[in-house]
């Protein structure tokens, strides 16, 4: 066995988001360069909504589609296309021994129900009692379930037949970035050989935009590109899946798989957030990394939020490093916490595999056009309020 | 093709530290002295109000306080409780800086009415109440602390700075299987090589109004309310459901040569892990057992045993219908005629389920049964199943020689972990 032989190379790509789905759709909405969001349904919230799509295609029975909430359809979705683009999909010796790690969220509310509830309780003689007959009567028994934060795997498990194992990581942003350092650990070190990883959001929810409302965090009003919120600063919600098929380079020989890219290396850390701890980390991840970066060819995927102080340590720290090219790609796609590291190693993949970046978005000098080629790229997490990660994507000669 | 890291040469993973509160108390002494007495956690609710319910009892843990009172709140000073139990034992690393990551098993945090209630009054609004108003009120800044308290991230975001374990640490939810997987990320790091320590902990206190709900409208919870300390039957014939319970547990497992190189004392041995996922539905169980089977395969050979070596099983036995029977049709798949002689008992039987963290707590009880060579009974088997003939150590306690213990825990979703422990590095 060769060191190479565990090369994690992404062998399936699966992406759902407002940008549309698959590979080529984000690459061409990508390149057009004409970002924007939905500024009237959750107004004054802006919020990027998911596209169209016919989840028949990937969830044929429209039984399990209705035991899900919406953020696990579109998870379920998407990691069927993940499967199909890997070429595993109803392949079940491979799926019976592909490991699975989802980051996810969960909780999706019955709005209307809620509300009702809310109401009644205001004027209860005794408000414990009738809460409890309200809930008894209200709640749909299966709704805890496209609640629970594992159901989202669970789903996948029963619509796609993914059986080897399955674990769930919470924590927003940093769930989504351990979900895939895990599964990359686990693969360079013979633990596995092949992993689903990925995650899903559903940003169109009252109930998660009354969450983020809550800390502060919501971008109102006026559509802007991540790089132009300052001095408030704000994220948008974002509805989108992505997963991606990791898999040991000997695995993928062996069925005759092509990588997309490889995965070189993910860190990740957490700070606490006070003044300063953001760029130190950013320096320290990227101090990690150097060592194998080629200066000329390397691309930056940012996985900025649009969050201040966070995304303003991340622009001072690209303004010491100009010679890096960054592009933001909250800026098309909004937030979806759990979802964006494993969209944006997608969209790095995508990256080195054409060997060339997409315009920028951006009239504040952090994002400047390019045309050097592209071999590496960069993903960044520096999650609206903690957890802090970078992997390094490269292209497979 | 994979190399599986099973050699001879893999680092052998021993836990060094533990800590542990149930429904029964607090401390791995108080839980044992009692454990083993037979002794029942389960009482009638009295945190909130159960008229209307059917089911009106729980495992709850009243003796810790939590202000203001929320599930994540209560969730993390168990975590802390635990934690402090388990860093003094190990005497690993110094106060605040744990020598590793932090792998956190714990329950889907949400808002709950309480906090909703408190929005709803901030809005003012005299009609009926929308969630745009809750918007408004949330506009307000007035509930950045709720904020704080429902990102998912929180628990082991402040459990992480408490005790200073390093990275990033990682929340996770397996539902009931979670405690274990908690334990395997943890083994696994180890045998990686990536760190020399783990800190792997669960925690769960969701016994609040919604969540007794929704597992009482899947029907999944024991009515059986009077008395409460009988609610929990599993294997009997008449058992009924779980009983939902709270409960955290901690592990600081390490690298053998690591932890002999400081002295620290051994408790006990995480040979193996085994997993699976499993696709036939949501809540149920494939009907011909293989996930159950190959998780419990899969642990046994990961601790490079057989079967036969196998002498003592900590039930998932949750109480349900379902569960004690798919778990004693799988463990006969696996066992063969030995299933009727392999003692095999379930905790939940006296502290109910503590869910998330089930997985840790029964992985501290089995090691105990391994330190004491005592195997705590299946409390309230007045009634055996002809359909599960097994030896469930019924109603008292039995001392016995353990060597190797099998530790299940199945969840909703296709969730099937288990563990084999034992007290002796090889």
């Amino acid at each position: 066995m060769t060191e190479s032989d565990r090369d994690a190379w992404i062998t399936g790509l699966g992406m759902l988001s407002a940008l549309g789905e698959g590979p080529e759709a984000h690459w061409q909405r990508l390149n057009e360069a004409r970002p924007g969001a939905d500024a009237t349904t959750f107004a004054p919230y802006l919020v990027h909504p998911l596209a169209a799509v016919d989840f028949d295609k990937q969830i044929p029975k429209r039984g399990d589609q209705r035991q899900m909430e919406a953020w696990q359809r579109i998870g379920t979705y998407t990691a069927g296309l993940a499967l199909e683009s890997a070429g595993a999909k109803g392949h079940a010796e491979l799926l019976g021994r592909m490991d699975m790690i989802v980051a996810a969220g969960g909780g999706e509310r019955d709005i209307s129900a809620d509300g009702t509830i809310l109401s009644g309780l205001r004027d209860a003689e005794k408000p414990a009692v009738f809460l409890n007959e309200r809930l008894m009567s209200e709640l749909r028994p299966t709704l805890f379930l496209a609640q629970l934060s594992n159901l989202l795997a669970g789903n996948i498990s029963i619509v796609h037949g993914v059986t080897g194992s399955s674990r769930t990581f919470m924590g927003e942003e940093a769930a989504g970035v351990d979900a895939v350092r895990i599964a990359l650990s686990r693969i360079g070190a013979g633990q596995s050989d092949i992993a689903l990883v990925g995650g899903a959001h559903n940003g169109e929810r009252k109930d998660m935009v009354m969450q983020y409302a809550f800390g502060g965090y919501l971008l109102k009003d006026r559509y802007r590109p991540v790089w132009e919120r300052m001095p408030d600063g704000g994220f948008a919600l974002g509805s989108f899946g992505a997963f991606l098929v990791i898999e040991a380079s000997a695995s993928a020989r062996a069925r005759g798989a092509k990588p997309f890219a490889r995965v070189a290396t993910v860190v990740s850390d957490r700070s606490r957030r006070r003044p300063g701890e953001v760029i130190a980390q950013l320096r320290q991840m990227w101090a990690d990394l150097a060592p194998r970066l080629d200066p000329e060819h390397v691309a930056v995927i940012s996985g900025a939020t649009g969050t201040e102080p966070a995304t303003g340590e991340e622009r001072a720290f690209f303004a010491e490093h100009p010679e890096i090219v960054v592009r933001a790609t909250a800026s098309h796609l909004g937030l979806g916490p759990e979802p964006q590291f494993a969209m944006n190693i997608a969209i790095a993949s995508l990256a080195v595999q054409y060997g060339r970046l997409f315009p920028p978005v951006d009239g504040t000098g952090v994002e400047r056009p390019t045309d050097r080629l592209i071999t590496q790229a960069v993903v960044t997490s520096i999650g609206h309020w903690r957890g802090e990660g970078m992997a390094l994507v490269e292209a497979v000669r | 093709m994979a190399s599986r890291l099973n050699g001879r040469n893999r680092p052998i993973v021993v836990v060094t530290g533990m800590g542990v509160a149930t429904s029964l108390g607090a401390g791995k002494a108080e839980n044992w002295r009692k454990l083993s007495a037979g002794e029942s956690g389960i009482r009638t609710i009295r945190r909130f109000d159960t008229e209307g319910l059917k089911t009106r009892v729980a495992g709850t843990i009243d003796f810790v306080t939590v202000e203001p009172f929320c599930a994540p709140a209560l969730c993390e000073r168990l975590g802390e409780i635990v934690i402090e139990e388990a860093l003094a034992e190990s005497a690993i690393g110094s106060s605040g800086d744990f020598p590793g990551p932090l792998f956190l098993a714990v329950a889907p945090v949400e808002i709950e009415w309480q906090q909703r209630q408190e929005v709803a009054a901030a809005c003012g609004a005299n009609r009926d109440i929308t969630y745009d108003d809750l918007i408004r009120a949330a506009e307000s800044g007035k509930f950045r602390s709720i904020f704080e308290r429902v990102v998912f991230a929180s628990v082991a975001d402040h459990l992480a700075s408490t005790f200073g374990t390093k990275g990033s640490p990682i929340s996770l939810s397996t539902a009931c299987a979670s405690g274990a997987t908690a334990i395997q990320l943890g083994v696994e790091a180890i045998r990686r090589g990536e760190t020399d320590a783990a800190l792997c902990v669960a925690t769960d206190s969701s016994v609040n109004q919604e969540s007794l709900i929704r597992f009482s409208l899947l029907s999944a919870l024991s009515t059986h309310n009077d008395p409460p300390h009988a609610a929990a039957k599993p294997f009997a014939k008449n058992r009924d459901g779980f009983v939902m319970a709270e409960g955290a547990g901690a592990l600081v497992l390490e690298r053998l040569g690591a932890a002999t190189a400081r002295g620290a004392r051994i408790l006990g041995v995480v040979e193996g892990c085994g997993e699976t996922a499993d696709s036939f539905h949501r809540t149920r169980s494939s009907p011909d057992g293989k996930p159950i089977i190959g998780s419990i395969r899969n642990a046994i050979a990961d601790a490079q045993l057989e079967p036969e070596d196998i002498d003592y099983i900590n039930a998932h036995g949750t109480g349900t219908p379902e569960n004690d029977k798919m778990e004693y049709l799988s463990l006969a798949a696996v066992l063969g005629e030995r299933v009727k002689a392999v003692p095999i008992s379930s905790n939940k039987s006296m502290i109910g389920h503590t869910i998330s963290a089930a997985g840790s707590v029964e992985a501290i009880f089995s090691l105990l049964t391994l330190e004491h060579q005592r195997i705590p009974p299946t409390i309230n088997y007045e009634v055996p199943d002809p359909a599960i003939p097994l030896d469930v150590v019924p109603n008292v306690a039995r001392d016995a020689r353990v060597t190797h213990v099998i530790s299940n825990s199945f969840g909703f979703g296709g969730q099937n972990a288990s563990l084999v422990l034992a007290r002796e590095p090889l």
